[in-house]
This record gives structure tokens, sequence and C-alpha cells, in this order.
């Protein structure tokens, strides 16, 4: 009991402290934290910051937080008066929720932060936006499109090309179920929606074009009736149906052990998956990721309004500032951003920055071929969708999956998918 | 032996005499901290989470009261009452699995011979596995790509697929949570099983009662206490389990395993839908709390009658 009333006691402190913090934020040298997530470009981070603290009147402290749940965590400090300084994220809807609830503030108004959108791609920069345009959350990492990777010695044996068109894809999920290869790798377990969607946000594209899901994101629900949805859902089910998948999908995770090893294994000959998928195979096989993956741009769609040109994808991670932070130190940080050394730092861990002054850099990345393959994939599209569940925020995102899902697994059809998404508030 | 058995039980009464004269009767003051521990961890949080049902929020801003909103799309949603079926029906597949089982291991292990101390250990092992570390082992063994059906495809059947289906998940749950949890139901019937007096077997032995009249009509009988704490635990534990769900299916294939917990978590903390994820948490309260209330009641639990009367 002693111990409890030890424990509730030193909360309670700590809860005063915290209060404490907030309120004279901006006047005392208390440090600035800033929550990113483990992964290996935190030793850039690091550099980056090490070299501000040198010079600053008030220090930056990385904190760096484990990836599973990172959103989940970074949702409940945020709830809580012990909100981080500055927060990485992947923009979007969940950012904006923290913009309209007052928790992070306009970029602009930071010292020397009127000057930061200038260096950045504009396509890149949307997604930090609030819908009126105000910035809040600056790019700091990578662009993360997502492309169509395959097994160059599956296709080899098969004698086949990979996918241009969309007759291509139909040609070659026959070719491949005849060899008893699944087509495509899918994580279809539950929690892996999310690369269902990507095949949904595609197909959605080509055929309508990014004024769809545009229509979608800006809260109008009858966005889902739009016949590119449904036609997008349909298509889906006949590849399901056609066996493009496999039939175990269901039970399949993301990753090395999963999809990504179903794919390095030849098991299945393709993948739609985001850019880090190089990253995941070098985890596991470093000689496969540069010789045996092949990548190539999602393939056409005849009919289709939508640019051929377009992506999906993550288009980078953001930078945000909440109001606890010192403004000059955080302003000072996202001044770093766009330094030649934090952005050849990203590009020797095989990320491409989106800054107007990456494709230089590009050279120096450990598969300069591959890094330039995306870099040029995104700067060519006239759009580049974020992936649907970060930009819608959690609340429409979580149910969004769950009905996508049930469509995957023919649990329900393409009808009433739209039905379902239309339904959802 | 009865009189052995009246001056052991006079010894008891005197003894409890002698101390409690000695220390004299605990005031309610001794009750305070208890009772202020569970105001403070159970009643409070339990208040809260009945007035945020009445309130939509998101976990960021303040609170705001919607009056019966969530309420009534609780009573109208139908993923609602698709994960209270499910949640009975791994309830009840998870009694009829787990306590024919237990109670035959814990009687057998009751035995004095070595070698069921020895094989009793080896099934108690599951028990000293975390829930999350046990569904991840078996999500792998499970896996048709490169766990057990890969390698042993006849086992399975079919492409081996088999926690992809519907049935197959609940199949899988019930088959991991059993696995789990029967070596901690068996450990309570052991204990209970070694506690019967060996005179009443001796007593049936000379009256010509076979193994299985024995078992009938002495054993079951004296577990009766032991089975209604079993089950309780279990229907209590089985109404809140969660973890094995969110690990082992993630409420899948699409929702088909999503039970209330799962439902109450994923409204929660994936959606920050706190004023729905509140209701669905009165509603798991409610339901737990009459459950195990009507299943001490229709047993006679409360009474706590000694099955050793007249011994």
């Amino acid at each position: 009991m002693k111990r409890v009333i030890g424990a509730l006691a030193a909360a309670g402190l700590a809860v005063v402290l915290a209060g404490c913090g907030g309120g004279s934020a901006g006047t005392a040298a208390e440090p600035v934290h800033f929550w990113t997530l483990k992964d290996p470009t935190n030793e850039v981070q690091q550099a980056g910051i090490d070299t501000l603290n040198k010079t600053a009147a008030t220090k930056v402290v990385m904190d760096v937080v484990p990836s599973d749940g990172y959103l989940d965590k970074l949702r409940t400090a945020m709830g809580s008066n012990r909100m981080p300084g500055m927060f990485f994220s992947w923009g979007g809807g969940p950012m904006r929720e923290y913009a309209t609830n007052k928790k992070i503030v306009d970029v602009a108004t930071l010292p020397g932060g009127k000057d930061v959108a200038s260096h950045f791609l504009p396509a890149v920069l949307k997604v930090g936006q609030t819908s009126d345009g105000t910035l809040v959350g600056v790019p700091s990492r990578g662009t993360q499109p997502v492309f169509v990777f395959y097994n160059k010695k599956v296709f080899a044996g098969a004698g086949v090309q990979p996918p241009k068109t969309w007759s291509d894809v139909q040609s070659l999920i026959a070719t491949f179920k005849g060899k008893s290869i699944t087509p495509f790798a899918l994580a279809g377990q539950g929690g892996n929606e999310w690369t269902e969607l990507m095949w949904l946000e595609y197909l959605t594209d080509r055929l309508g074009g990014p004024a769809v899901f545009e229509r979608i994101q800006s809260g109008d629900s009858s966005g889902w009736n739009d016949p590119a949805v449904r036609q997008a859902a349909e298509m889906i089910k006949t590849m399901v149906d056609s066996g493009a998948f496999g039939t175990k999908f269901g039970s399949v995770a993301y990753g090395a052990g999963g999809s990504s090893t179903l794919l390095s294994s030849g098991k299945a000959a393709m993948q739609l998956m985001g850019s880090w998928e190089y990253a995941v195979q070098q985890g596991t096989s470093a000689d496969f990721a540069k010789n045996g993956l092949g990548y190539v741009p999602f393939p056409t769609v005849d009919g289709g309004k939508g640019d051929p040109k377009n992506v999906v994808g993550n288009p980078s991670n953001y930078v945000s500032v909440t109001t606890t932070a010192d403004p000059a130190a955080a302003g000072g940080y996202l001044q770093s951003l766009y330094s030649d050394d934090y952005i050849n730092g990203l590009v020797k861990m095989g990320e491409v920055p989106v800054t107007s002054n990456a494709k230089a850099a590009l050279a120096a990345a450990p598969d300069p071929a591959y890094a330039t393959f995306q870099f040029d994939l995104v700067q060519q599209a006239p759009a580049f969708t974020q992936s649907w569940d970060q930009a819608l925020g959690f609340k429409i995102a979580t149910p969004l999956l769950a009905e996508l899902q049930k469509l995957f697994n023919g649990q329900q059809t393409p009808e009433q998918f739209v039905a379902a998404a239309a339904a959802l508030k | 032996m009865a009189a052995l058995a009246s001056t052991d039980r006079l010894a008891r009464t005197s003894s409890a005499h002698r101390t409690s004269s000695a220390t004299g009767r605990p005031g309610a003051t001794w009750a305070l901290p208890g009772l202020l521990f569970f105001l403070l961890f159970a009643v409070v949080p339990m208040a809260a989470v009945a007035y945020l049902s009445f309130t939509d929020w998101d976990g960021l801003g303040t609170p705001r009261l919607n009056g019966g909103a969530n309420w009534s799309r609780l009573v109208h949603d139908p993923a609602i009452v698709h994960a209270t079926v499910v949640t009975f029906v791994l309830l009840i597949g998870n009694i009829v699995v787990q306590a024919p089982i237990a109670i035959l291991l814990g009687v057998w292990s009751a035995g004095p011979e070595r070698n069921r101390a020895a094989l009793s250990t080896i099934f108690f092992v599951p028990l000293l596995l975390s829930t999350a570390a046990t569904a991840v082992m078996w999500r792998q063994l499970l896996d048709p790509n490169f766990g057990v059906p890969a390698t042993l495809p006849w086992l399975f059947g079919g492409d081996g697929n088999f926690v992809g289906t519907s049935n197959g998940a609940i199949v899988c749950l019930v088959a991991v949570t059993s696995w789990q949890f029967i070596p901690f139901h068996t450990l309570l019937f052991q204990a209970s099983a070694r506690a019967i007096p060996v005179t009443l077997y001796q007593a049936a032995e000379i009256d010509g009662a076979g193994r299985f009249r024995q078992f009938r009509s002495i054993t079951l009988p004296q577990l009766r206490n032991t089975i209604i704490t079993s089950s309780t635990l279990m229907v209590v534990g089985g109404l809140t389990a969660f973890d094995i769900v969110l690990v082992l299916t993630n409420g899948g294939p699409g929702t088909d395993t999503a039970t209330l917990p799962f439902r109450m978590y994923q409204e929660g903390f994936s959606s920050y839908d706190m004023g729905y994820a509140s209701a669905i948490a009165v509603v798991l309260l409610a339901l737990s709390t009459g459950i195990s209330l009507l299943l001490v009641r229709v047993t006679g639990y409360d009474k706590m009658q000694s099955t050793l009367e007249g011994l």
C-alpha cells in the first residue's frame, strides 16, 4: 500500500511538473523532446540534432519510440498534458486532427519557418498541410511510392516480361497459375489490410483519377459511390476469383516470414508494395534485393481517366511542432531538414529525399538505379495520392479496412463494399 | 476414523477461538486500505466509463455529451450482435473442451505415482508462457505457407489455410486457449482431488464399486465446488479474452472472430471512438457480472456448503 501511495504521489507530482513545463515553454531552457520512429535513419536524425545542439540555446532531445503502435502511443501522449515538443508522423488525417485540436502549430509562425516550404516538392508538401493550406508538417524522410515488385528469376523461368498494361496482368495471372506459382503475394491477415488497400487505391486512381479520392477525403462520403470505386472493387473481386493472390492470402502477414518471403522464395511472382520492400528484402538477403528483385510502375488500365503516371503511397514522413515546444529550437530543427548533411545522410541510408536539391545527391545511394527510379516516378507524377488509411484518419480508416478485407475474402460483393464504405462517418 | 475426525474438528475450533480472543475482531477500519484501493482502481474507472459511454470523445479534445447516441447505435449495430454471438461460441466451446479434459487430467495426476508427477510437470509448461507468446508461436505453427500445414499437408487438408477459414479460426482459438489454460484448471482439480479422503474410496471398494462407479459417485460430487470455481473462472476469463484473438487471428478472417472485447479495443484504440468503446465496455461489465452472479446463485456456491458434510 505504501508503495502504491508513493507511486500515486509521484505520478501526481509528475503531472504537476509537466504542467509547469508546458506553461513555461518558450522561456526556460527546457529541451524540446522529439518523438521519432525507431529505424535505421535515426542515426541521420541524431547527427542533425547534434550539430544543432552545439550552437542552439535550447537543446533538442530525440526520443526513439519502437514502431509497434507508434501512432497509438503518440495519440495517447498528445491527449495528455505530456505532449512531445515535436513528433514524426505520416501526415494526413491523424496529423490534421492534431491541428484541428490546436495541438500543433503553423510552421510559418516559427522563427525562420516562412522559408521552409520553398525547399520541398509541392506534391509531397501537400500531405503536411491542413485543408486550408496551412503547413503543419515538414517532410523529414524519403518518399515511399507504391509500385510492383517482381522476382526476376521467376519471370525468366516463365519466359515472360513484367506487366505494363492490365491485360498483361491478366495473362500473367494465367501463366503463373499454370506453373503453380502465386501470381501476386498478398498479405491479407487481419492487421495487414493496408496491403489490400493499395490495390483499391491504384485501381481507383487509374480508372477515375485522383479527384475521386480527393472528394472522399474532403468528407463527402457519397464520393464512394463514384463508378471508379465500384469498378475498382469489381476488378479486385475478379482478381481474387481468378486466383491472382492464391487461396491462402488471408493467413499471410506482410514482411519477412510472410508475403516478402513468398516473393523472394519464388512461391509468388509479384507483390504490390511500398518502396520499403527493398529494405525488407535486404534484411534477409542483400543479394536478392540487389539482383533478384525487379520493379516496375503500376500498370496502365485501358479506358481509365487517371493519368498512368500518377502514384500512390506515402509521399514522405513529416515533423510537426506542438504548442509546448520552444519556437526557436523547433524552427532551427525544421530548417536543418533540408541541409546538405541531412539529405546526404538520408541518401546513404537508401532513402529518396523530397527536397528540390535531392536529385544530385542520389548518385551516392547504395543502389543509385533504384533511388533514381523512385525519384523519377515521384517527380514525374502529376498526382501523388497519400495512402487512404493515412489520409482519412482513424475513425473512418479502421472500419474501411475491415470492409475491404471482407471484399478480398469474398465475404461481401463489390456493391456491398461500396455501400458499406459510403455509410462510414 | 470418525472419532479422529471429530477430535480434529474440535482442535480446529478451539484454536480458532484462541486466536480470535487474543487479537480481537478486526474493526471496519481494517478494510479501509482495500476499500480505497477498490474505489480508486475499480469503482472510479467504472463510473468514468459509464459516463464516457454517453459522450462523443476522440481521446484528444474534451468529451462532449451526446445523449444516448452511442447506446442507440449499439442496439442497432449488427456487428455487436455478431461479436456477442462469437464471444459466446468461444466461451461455450472453451468450457466444453477444457472442463472434461481438465477434470480427467487433474484426477489422474492426483495419484501418488512418480510418473504421474513427472508427466504433470510437463503438462504445466504452457501455463508458464504468456498468452501473447503462446499466440505468436501458434500463429507461426498454423501458418499455411511456412508452418506445419506446409510440411504436413495431409494433416489440415485442402490448401492448409485452416486458420484462415471462419470455422477453422474459431476451432484454432478454442484449441490454443485450451492448450494454454487446461493446465491451470488441471492444477485446481489435482489439488481438489488430493483433498478427497481416501477412506471414501476404501469404503467404496469394500462395497464392490468399480473404478468408473467410484469416479462418478465419489470423485465428481467431491469436486463440485472446484467445478463451479473453475467454470466461473472460464466464463469470466472467456468473456474478457482479448489478447489471443488480437494476436492469433486479429478478429479475422474479415470480422468472423471479432469478440466483444476485441470490438471494444478496435473502437477505442484503432478508431479512437472512446464513447462507443465505453458503451461496449459497460455491456461487457454488465454481462460478466450478471453471468457470474447467476452461476454463483444457481449452483448454490454462495452458501459454501462443504462436500465433507457428515465425515
